[in-house]
């Protein structure tokens, strides 16, 4: 066995810091979003959302996570003991997964160490592909999940997330295809840089194709990861609470774990995407450090996904099939074709 | 190194391979295969070709797998656990296995089924892409179409197939349809 030398090691201590501060961030990100979910539904209703558990209610992340950690874990009688233990894992994993490949940045240089270090875990050529293919994979905690409950609410829930899930990744990689024509790469780092200098050279102001890539991916998003308008798959009016039923404590913190990590995942995609990742929107005097538009942008993402949901009501399930097949793909379609006339 | 991560992909590959057809439950069949399909992906990327390991994962893991678990759980062969283990198909199997053994055996004995497997370095892999849709496009055009083709008469079948009478009434009084 040979003995790496120095700047190997160093190199392989640097990305298993970054993999711990990525994880340790996006584990800590729930509990603020919870909290600000709950306020924005609730000013949006007009009442006060959280109050009493600390100033603003600031505190009542916490007391949540007590009363899951404390709740009795139930597992059904009949239910596959395997699978539905397995079940929250197989949705939180691709969900962490996915922010391997997500740049945050251009490279730094720490001041002290004078080392330069890249904002990114790994920076892959196929980027955009591995984030498609891996994001795909938390449906299957949702399908086995509602399978193991051994409960047909939450049956019913899988079979619905899998026919959803199925329908609208094929207009979400559409919406992806076109960056990649518009940006001439599949790494996430390149379609950044691509949309550098000022707000007009974002892909959403690509015109006229822009906007609707961005419109097709957003609606696609909202559908992949369950959230209203089109979360069927936990449809309470009808289904229970759909595929997480059966679940309690820990394991249901651990499905709600991974839609939160989905919801910022999605908003950092868009950003990176559609409105030109860490790049200013204009150029300006003072600099700014690009960290702080990449931060702002994904917060108004996540905003506006709160917003959303607090003000659409959902969709029936034909509905939702009409939108998925007989709407954005037959768009999807069209504007890919527009598109590729307009990058000839 | 290289050599030790590639054993334990296809360790786990095979084993859950084997799994897949001897599990009793449709369910936990379709699981397994998951896991080989997974594992097919690691080794493409030891064969220095992410691109169809990103690929494999996203249509095979992400859609044909979902597909899958969509028809075992709506046709309800999960619950229904299939009762003959062994029944008469087992004795050609069998045959056929070995024969497929011995002509793998012979053809890695005789070099023809290896390749030199090139650097493993960023320029390198950077290039990947480029080079498989080149191909596709020049190379081998003439079998792309011919699949593609093949998809489009086995997409138009799939809808002959379902298409039910159109003088019935709709059972969906659906927006929009």
């Amino acid at each position: 066995m040979m003995i790496p030398d120095i700047s190997t090691i160093l190199e392989v201590v640097l990305i298993a810091v970054k993999v711990v501060v990525v994880t340790m961030i996006l584990f800590g990100l729930p509990l603020p979003l919870t909290w600000l979910e709950r306020k924005v539904a609730g000013h949006i209703q007009v009442r006060l959302g959280p109050w009493r558990v600390g100033p603003h209610g600031l505190l009542q992340p916490f007391a949540d996570m007590i009363k899951l950690l404390m709740k009795e874990d139930i597992v059904p009688d009949r239910a596959d003991k395997f699978l539905f233990t397995i079940a929250p894992l197989l949705a939180m994993v691709p969900a962490f997964a996915v922010f391997v490949a997500i740049p945050f940045g251009e490279n730094i240089v720490i001041p002290v160490i004078n080392k330069e270090v890249s904002l990114y875990i790994s920076d892959m050529n196929v980027g955009i592909l591995y984030i498609l293919a891996i994001s795909g994979l938390g449906v299957y905690g949702i399908i086995l999940g509602g399978w193991a409950s051994n409960s047909k609410y939450s049956l019913i829930g899988g079979l619905r997330s899998s026919a959803q899930m199925i329908s609208y990744e094929i207009s979400i990689s559409f919406a992806v295809i076109g960056v990649v024509m518009l940006s001439n790469s599949l790494s996430l780092v390149d379609i950044v840089r691509s949309q550098g200098g000022s707000l007009l050279q974002w892909n959403f102001f690509y015109l006229p194709v822009g906007p609707v890539w961005c419109a097709i991916f957003i609606i696609g998003s909202l559908a992949e990861i369950n959230r209203i308008p089109f979360d069927l798959p936990e449809d309470e009016g009808t289904l229970g609470a759909g595929f997480h039923t059966e679940y309690s404590g820990m394991k249901f913190a651990l499905f709600m774990l991974a839609e939160y990590v989905a919801m910022v995942s999605v908003s950092v995609l868009t950003v990176i995407l559609f409105f030109g990742g860490w790049n200013s929107p204009v150029p300006l005097p003072i600099p700014i450090p690009p960290i702080f538009w990449f931060v702002a942008k994904v917060a108004f993402f996540i905003y506006f996904f709160m917003w959303v949901r607090f003000t659409l009501p959902r969709y029936r399930y034909d509905q939702l099939m009409t939108i998925g097949w007989k709407i954005l793909i037959p768009v999807s379609l069209v504007t890919i074709l527009i598109t590729g006339f307009m990058r000839i | 190194m290289e050599q030790l991560f590639f054993y334990i992909f296809a360790l786990v590959a095979i084993v859950s391979a084997v799994l897949v057809v001897s599990v009793r439950n449709a369910v936990h069949s379709a699981f397994y295969l998951i896991i080989c399909l997974l594992q097919v992906a690691a080794i493409f990327i030891l064969l220095r070709s992410p691109f169809l390991a990103a690929v494999q994962v996203f249509i095979y893991v992400g859609a044909v797998m979902v597909l899958f678990l969509f028809a075992v759980m709506v046709l309800d062969i999960g619950r229904e656990k299939t009762k003959d283990y062994i029944h008469s198909q087992w004795l050609p199997a069998v045959g056929v296995i070995i024969a497929l053994l011995l002509v793998l055996g012979y053809l890695v004995k005789g070099g023809k089924l290896s390749a030199e497997l090139g650097i493993y370095n960023e320029a390198v892999l950077a290039k990947n892409t480029e080079v498989i849709g080149k191909a596709l496009f020049t190379q081998y055009i003439f079998p792309f179409e011919v699949v593609s083709l093949l998809l489009l008469v086995a997409l138009v079948g799939a809808i002959v197939l379902v298409m039910k009478d159109k003088t019935r009434p709709r059972k969906n009084n659906g927006v929009g349809s």
